[in-house]
């Protein structure tokens, strides 16, 4: 009876905790989704409705107003354009780079391992720089181009560790003997195994990548001076932090007409568009993401 | 000279062992090149570079070209009256930042990883990534907006309970930058950085749950006892990690959260270098030296906090 009894309160308290817990969960839902949701639907409201303060949770009186400012401001296509040549092209020096490191650090017997992984390493916790890095940038005459967006922070030493403990947790040094055996070299052993093997974790460094160049926004300020160079995040930052349209930007006389009351819903329109090639992307890498990111972050 | 001549002779059978395994490795050396050059020009350049923070710099006269002044810069920012602001703004700053944004993403990861209701688990864990891919630039007028006291969400719930007219405009005070700062860090990367607790989460055994269920553990004590214990290495190596970055509060959401009227809050170490060696003054030398200072204390709270985690634990979890 006793022991019946003591079975039930505990279930009763094991009940209310996780009760609290589905509390928690669901709060932290709704904190991180509200403020999206009130985002996206500002930006699909009038310009009067968001202005006035009218937007709760739903698009008030609906309309595409702040997209059609957004579509025909000419300094945002280009930058547009821009982004996604740095991302593209940058994301897939940055993955490049860093596999030709992480593979030879992976292997055991590898002679060089121990001085390059040393090498690696101190750099993770020391380093020149801001401004160091800057003269040499100028020095070698890479300021204002679009070679540096492209390289610079090209290998990030903690995606190189990650992809390095996943060649060496995943793929059994087995395949390597027997490999060897039919004469393959350590070139073909990577392409044709290794990197056959490792999808996981490329997607997911790659989404890495991805998303560091899209979103990148002290790499460009600091090194770029040409407006034309200019990604996206940083024509952004200048409209957002703007308090009126530029009007020479707008093509359309039409939309230029009204453009004073669309301000605000310009700039939620533009946030959208600024972040949704991003969302869209993530779905697709996330079926890799737990195998990637835990078989890469743990040891053993 | 006979002894002289074994010295050699191992030396020689060393170099020439060496040489061997190159020979015999030449193919993952090749691989390695291109990262390797890519290294040593853009993470040692840069510290090659460093010697400008004791000299003073002029383009025309080159890096070593300079002439060399000592500890001047670090003098004039150890001397400025801005000094103990900056420097006392950074450390809050990341302090406030360490103890709101360390322990919470592992408590998030403990209460998901015992929510009975597994859909809603994987739901929220999915959503709670969400704000890690949105851009710090967006990020930051997206606090903007929602706080706004006219049209944001803030101003429409003051209104939705009762409040009338437009509530104070705390975004631009001076005051409360840091607590939005912090907070809006928790935002964005509370689930982010919970994925690797939850990870580790996953690698403890049913076993030892079931053995203190018979022993009459709630669920709540399991967490305390058998949850945290089989997470704990994970949780001191990052938080060594943490330590090590914790003066480097990330330039961008500083610069940009900085307005002319929470500067006396908002002015932190990097935003200053970048204002005092690039933007305006363009002074090289005096801004690498205040970044190398940054460093150092970077370097020594590292190595502090995994000294302290390796003695706590005899030695079982350390970094170095």
């Amino acid at each position: 009876m006793r022991a019946y009894k003591n079975k039930k309160r505990k279930n009763n308290s094991d009940d209310i905790f996780n009760a609290v817990l589905v509390v928690i969960a669901v709060l932290w839902l709704i904190i991180v989704l509200y403020p999206l949701i009130y985002i996206v639907s500002c930006s699909f409201s009038s310009g009067n409705a968001v202005s006035t303060g009218q937007v709760l949770l739903w698009p008030v009186d609906p309309s595409l107003e702040g997209y059609k400012v957004v579509f025909s401001h000419k300094a945002i296509w280009q930058a547009y354009g821009n982004t996604f040549f740095y991302t593209v092209f940058g994301s897939l020096i940055s993955l490049t780079v860093t596999m030709l490191m992480a593979y030879p650090l992976s292997r055991r017997s590898f002679s060089g391992r121990r001085i390059l992984m040393t090498l690696c390493v101190i750099t993770m916790f020391f380093g020149g720089g801001l401004i160091p890095t800057y003269v040499l940038i100028s020095q070698l005459g890479l300021t204002n181009t679009r070679t540096i967006i492209l390289i610079l922070g090209a290998l990030n030493m903690s995606n190189m560790i990650v992809m390095r403990t996943y060649f060496m947790n995943s793929i059994p040094e087995d395949l390597m003997e027997a490999a060897k055996l039919d004469g393959i070299s350590d070139f073909g052993y990577f392409l044709k195994i290794v990197l056959p093997l490792s999808k996981p974790v490329l997607a997911v460094i790659l989404l890495y990548c991805i998303v560091a160049q899209w979103n990148a926004y002290f790499v460009p300020l600091i090194y770029l001076n040409d407006r034309e160079l200019y990604p996206l995040q940083l024509v952004l930052r200048e409209i957002l932090a703007a308090t009126q349209i530029d009007a020479s930007q707008i093509s359309d006389q039409d939309i230029l007409a009204g453009i004073a009351s669309q301000v605000d819903v310009m700039k939620y329109a533009l946030v959208v568009v600024a972040t949704v090639p991003m969302m869209i992307l993530y779905p697709f890498v996330q079926k890799f993401f737990k195998k990637g990111i835990m078989i890469g972050s743990l040891k053993g | 000279m006979k002894t002289d001549n074994k010295k050699n002779s191992i030396f020689v059978r060393r170099v020439r062992a060496g040489c061997r395994h190159i020979a015999r490795d030449w193919q993952l050396w090749l691989m390695a090149l291109i990262p390797l050059i890519y290294l040593i020009i853009f993470n040692y350049g840069p510290m090659y570079g460093l010697q400008i923070a004791f000299r003073d710099y002029s383009p025309r006269a080159g890096i070593t070209g300079s002439e060399w002044v000592g500890f001047k810069w670090f003098e004039k920012f150890l001397t400025n009256v801005q000094f103990k602001d900056v420097f006392m703004n950074t450390l809050i700053l990341s302090l406030y930042n360490l103890a709101v944004g360390f322990p919470l993403p592992i408590i998030f990861a403990l209460a998901l990883n015992a929510l009975r209701q597994k859909r809603l688990q994987k739901v929220t864990q999915t959503v709670s990534y969400i704000p890690h891919f949105i851009s710090t630039t967006v990020m930051v007028s997206i606090i903007l907006m929602v706080l706004s006291p006219i049209n944001g969400i803030y101003g429409n719930l003051y209104r939705l309970f009762g409040g009338t007219g437009f509530p104070e405009d705390f975004r631009a005070l001076s005051g409360s930058f840091r607590h939005i700062y912090v907070w809006s860090d928790v935002w964005k990367h509370l689930g982010w950085d919970s994925i690797i607790y939850v990870a580790a989460l996953s690698s403890v055994p049913p076993e030892l749950h079931e053995a203190a269920k018979i022993d009459g553990a709630s669920r709540f004590k399991r967490i305390l006892h058998v949850d945290l214990p089989t997470i704990l290495p994970t949780i001191a190596i990052l938080f060594i990690l943490r330590c090590g970055s914790m003066i480097a509060v990330g330039f961008e959401k500083a610069y940009l959260l900085q307005s002319t009227v929470n500067l006396s809050t908002s002015e932190v170490i990097s935003t200053y270098v970048f204002k005092n060696g690039m933007n305006s003054f363009k002074n090289f030398s005096y801004g690498s030296a205040v970044g190398l200072f940054n460093s150092i204390v970077n370097l020594i709270l590292l190595l502090t906090a995994n000294r302290t985690t390796k003695k706590l634990t005899d030695g079982d979890v350390s970094l170095l």
